[in-house]
């Protein structure tokens, strides 16, 4: 309790001193949660990614279609128990910098192969029934103030022309990695107007998903794919839903790579910055720690006080820093322009190692102060001038 | 290098005594002071303090010992300046057995003793020199040590202050049989000692 009065009453000696120490280490804690959590937006197609859905894309490139008569022969491939199948479309939605990710989709099973996305069964069932039904991500809706029955007018860039999306329901994520800002619209209404506009795009789509009925036997069914394929006009490369999203996220691996660098800099500044002061103020003090030795006060009582004012310093500072991380992660993701990170949120991960990295700072920053006045000698002690 | 401060000293101070010692700067006074508190080890030679020979102690059974027979008194006061007057004094009793009210009672008795019982929540910052050193005066006697250590407790002080010190040290020699060890420069301060030492260039007269 002595201990705990005696801490309190340090820390407010130089208050200046040790609001901005604490300062310091709520600036870097917030940096290091905003940068974590932009990583953590980067790689949440991967996070989100199921291990039974295999992706089946043309063996050069995903930008190259195929062709929509695989779609009976992969589903006769044991283990496989659901195909469904995307396009992207692209478009231009008000103005190009308008941005989310719009896909025209198997009506029929492109939801029941992806479960997270929680559609009301009569939103699924106009889906079917509309020609140009879309459903659209909650985020989307909010944004753009959209609502069932709207009529969702796009220019086209791969497909080009004019193009008229109806709203007919609104997906909510299941949990709250899903992504909420796609727009994905009935593919018959993107197959048909490729018929009458450009009938050599027609029977093409984008990707097929495969829904595996045991993620075990993955390497076994995505083999049987490409296998099956193999020397026609349009070969396969199937892989997991994972190790596709994976294949985006490596594109930008240097980038993320400098970024998580930066985030491991935030920590060494958080330590830094502690140090310096923990060991002034133990400088400061050493007559002191010299009386209270003289005293018959033990090493433990001593490393109680070091430690605990540093410990203080770090975990309030860390405290407000996580505090004011979601605020300001939240006027971020509002700032940032739309689409760029579907899902940016706070994970407890983040948080887990913001307040992990302060506590560790916060023990490492006392070591040298500690072991300074453990070694001092209470005769060279008292001779200290403070 | 190794410089010989104190060689072939040896005394004896009887119980209840109240020793001077007297010296120039340099001389090794302070050092004799830090032997017998048992904050310093001599390189050779025995320290026996009330029939415990210090210089056999673990650091951790010195501190132990110190915190139970010994009071220090030190030239500048040495209070903790973020605790009040009657907290820097309960902080010897913080390591005994004592709960909260018995610490408190015993440390505004201690204060009461050296004539401030009516500043004990005043801090260090908040007094005068004399008083200070009348609040480590307090500090040092609260556990009811058997022997008081004072280096040079008037050095700071003007004529006045020292002489209310010196009394109180007095009065606690005579009216609580404390043994004192004193350091100081001081004639007047050494004349209120029954005993006077003089050390000079290591060796003891």
């Amino acid at each position: 309790m002595f201990i705990l009065k005696l801490t309190f009453k340090n820390l407010l000696r130089h208050k200046l001193r040790s609001l901005l120490t604490m300062l310091g280490i709520t600036i870097a804690v917030l940096l290091f949660g905003l940068i974590q959590t932009v990583i953590s937006a980067w790689n949440a197609g991967v996070a989100a990614s199921a291990a039974n859905r295999l992706v089946v894309v043309h063996s050069v490139s995903f930008i190259f279609p195929l062709p929509l008569s695989y779609r009976p022969q992969i589903e006769k491939i044991p283990g496989v128990r659901t195909v469904s199948w995307a396009n992207w479309f692209s478009g231009i939605y008000i103005d190009e910098k308008q941005f989310f990710a719009r896909m025209a989709v198997d009506p029929d099973n492109y939801f029941a192969v992806f479960p997270e996305f929680v559609v009301p069964d009569s939103a699924l069932a106009e889906l079917r029934r509309q020609r140009n039904g879309a459903i659209i991500g909650a985020q989307i809706a909010k944004k753009y103030k959209l609502q069932v029955g709207d009529i969702m007018p796009m220019e086209g860039d791969i497909y080009p022309g004019h193009w008229e999306m109806k709203v007919v329901g609104i997906y909510h994520g299941r949990d709250k990695g899903t992504d909420e800002s796609q727009m994905l619209f009935n593919w018959n209404y993107l197959d048909q107007t490729m018929v009458e506009r450009q009938p050599g795009r027609a029977g093409r789509v984008g990707w097929y998903i495969v829904d595996i009925e045991d993620p075990g036997e993955r390497a076994r069914i995505s083999a049987a794919i490409d296998n099956l394929f193999a020397n026609s006009p349009a070969e396969t490369k199937t892989q997991t839903e994972k190790e596709f999203q994976q294949s985006f996220v490596s594109m930008s691996s240097a980038i993320l790579t400098a970024i998580n660098i930066v985030s491991m800099v935030i920590i060494g500044v958080i330590l830094l910055v502690l140090s310096n002061t923990m060991i002034m103020t133990a400088r400061e003090r050493f007559r002191e720690y010299a009386v209270l030795k003289t005293l018959g006060f033990s090493g433990i009582h001593l490393v109680g006080l070091i430690g605990g004012e540093s410990l203080f310093l770090a975990c309030t500072g860390a405290a407000v820093g996580v505090a004011l991380t979601f605020p300001i992660s939240a006027g971020v993701e509002q700032g940032l322009p739309s689409g760029w990170f579907p899902v940016f949120n706070v994970e407890v991960l983040t948080i887990v190692l913001a307040a992990g990295a302060a506590l560790l700072a916060g023990v490492v920053a006392a070591l040298v102060p500690v072991a300074r006045t453990l070694r001092m000698s209470i005769v060279d002690g008292l001779r200290q001038v403070g | 290098m190794e410089i010989p401060v104190l060689t072939n000293i040896s005394f004896e101070i009887p119980e209840g005594e109240f020793l001077a010692l007297m010296g120039p700067s340099g001389s090794g006074k302070t050092t004799i002071l830090n032997l017998v508190a048992g904050i310093d080890r001599p390189t050779s030679g025995r320290v026996i303090v009330g029939g415990t020979d210090v210089t056999t102690l673990s650091e951790s059974a010195l501190a132990v010992w110190r915190a139970s027979n010994i009071g220090f008194v030190f030239q500048f006061y040495n209070l903790m300046p973020v605790l009040t007057a009657i907290e820097n004094v309960t902080l010897p009793l913080l390591l005994t057995k004592m709960n909260k009210k018995e610490r408190a009672e015993r440390a505004a008795f201690a204060l009461e003793v050296v004539g401030l019982g009516d500043r004990i929540h005043h801090y260090p910052r908040q007094l005068s020199g004399g008083q200070e050193q009348r609040v480590a005066i307090a500090r040092a006697i609260v556990s009811d040590p058997t022997l008081l250590v004072a280096d040079e407790p008037t050095g700071d002080l003007d004529k006045k202050s020292a002489e209310d010190i010196m009394d109180l040290l007095e009065r606690l020699n005579k009216e609580f049989r404390k043994t004192i060890i004193m350091v100081t420069h001081d004639p007047r301060a050494a004349e209120k000692a029954h005993i006077i030492r003089n050390l000079d260039k290591g060796e003891l007269s």
